[in-house]
């Protein structure tokens, strides 16, 4: 991900209006075992990338800086997990925006 | 120098004229580029499946549409039969509200007001630019140092330039639309 010239300033700005669906993804469990991966690439902005965490999966905007953060360090991040159908839809909702995302069971 | 603002009733966005051209042909040029829908059975077509659906050859193309299954073809070759072609119509519609915002320009440029749905639909349309023109060019971390190194007749120096300037346009519209 690049940083725009007009620098991100972090944690400045208020937090999303629209929360298009609550946080459903925190529990791990074996019922779960599905995952929505979101990979690095130098195009998509880290502001972006943030900002469509945040109205895609409703996170809080914390959550949505580290998951970028993870994304644009470790080359990827785990951004969602649950059925099939679910990350198959969350993926296809990232691709909309741009992002390169993938569908992985989680093993 | 375009500005771009929170107002009251919504994203305030002015470009100058060339700007306004600029990114009024590049639209134009990624909704041609969008155009050929992948073959299909009219029936299916029109409920959003595709007959069948191929990784597209064109690496933007390749980049818009990503598999969404790294090591298993046939999983990626589903998904994208039942998600291309909803995924092009969105991308298309993107492209159009921008295009319709810039069909009022005057001769000195173009001053709109978007509400969230259409700042939306801006921001994932010129990200759907970024991400050609970046593809295109083979962007990568490194880009800015690569584009001063050019030579100002290459043909990418323009291309940089308008990289850059959308760059900048889009992370604008992130921090009006948060």
């Amino acid at each position: 991900m690049s940083a725009a010239v007009s620098e991100v300033v972090m944690g400045t700005a208020p937090a999303p209006v629209e929360l298009e669906r609550p946080d459903v993804h925190e529990d791990l469990g074996a019922d779960r075992p599905w995952l929505a991966i979101v990979w690095n690439d130098p195009i998509n902005l880290m502001s972006y990338v943030t900002y469509v965490f945040q109205a895609v999966f409703g996170y809080p905007k914390a959550k949505a800086e580290k998951l970028m953060m993870d994304v644009h360090h470790k080359g990827r991040a785990v951004v969602a997990n649950g059925t099939r159908e679910e990350m198959e839809r969350d993926v296809e909702i990232l691709h909309s925006y741009g992002l390169w995302a993938t569908v992985k069971r989680d093993d | 120098m375009s500005t771009v603002k929170k107002g009251r009733k919504g994203v305030v966005v002015r470009l100058e004229p060339e700007e306004a051209a600029l990114v009024r042909a590049l639209m134009e040029q990624l909704v041609t580029l969008l155009g050929d829908a992948p073959d299909g059975d009219d029936e299916l077509a029109s409920i959003g499946i595709a007959d069948k659906a191929e990784k597209p050859d064109d690496p933007v193309l390749a980049r818009l549409f990503p598999d969404a299954y790294r090591d298993d073809g046939d999983a990626a070759g589903e998904f994208r039969r039942y998600t291309e072609l909803g995924l092009r119509d969105g991308k298309r519609e993107a492209a159009g509200t921008v295009l319709g915002a810039l069909a009022d320009a005057t001769s000195s440029g173009v001053d709109t007001v978007l509400d969230k749905e259409q700042a939306q639909a801006w921001l994932r349309a010129l990200n759907d630019v970024r991400l050609a023109l970046g593809t295109r060019l083979d962007i990568s971390e490194e880009w800015y140092e690569e584009a001063q190194d050019l030579d100002p007749r290459d043909p990418r120096t323009a291309m940089f330039a308008a990289y850059d300037w959308l760059t900048m346009l889009q992370e604008s519209l992130v921090q009006a639309v948060w």
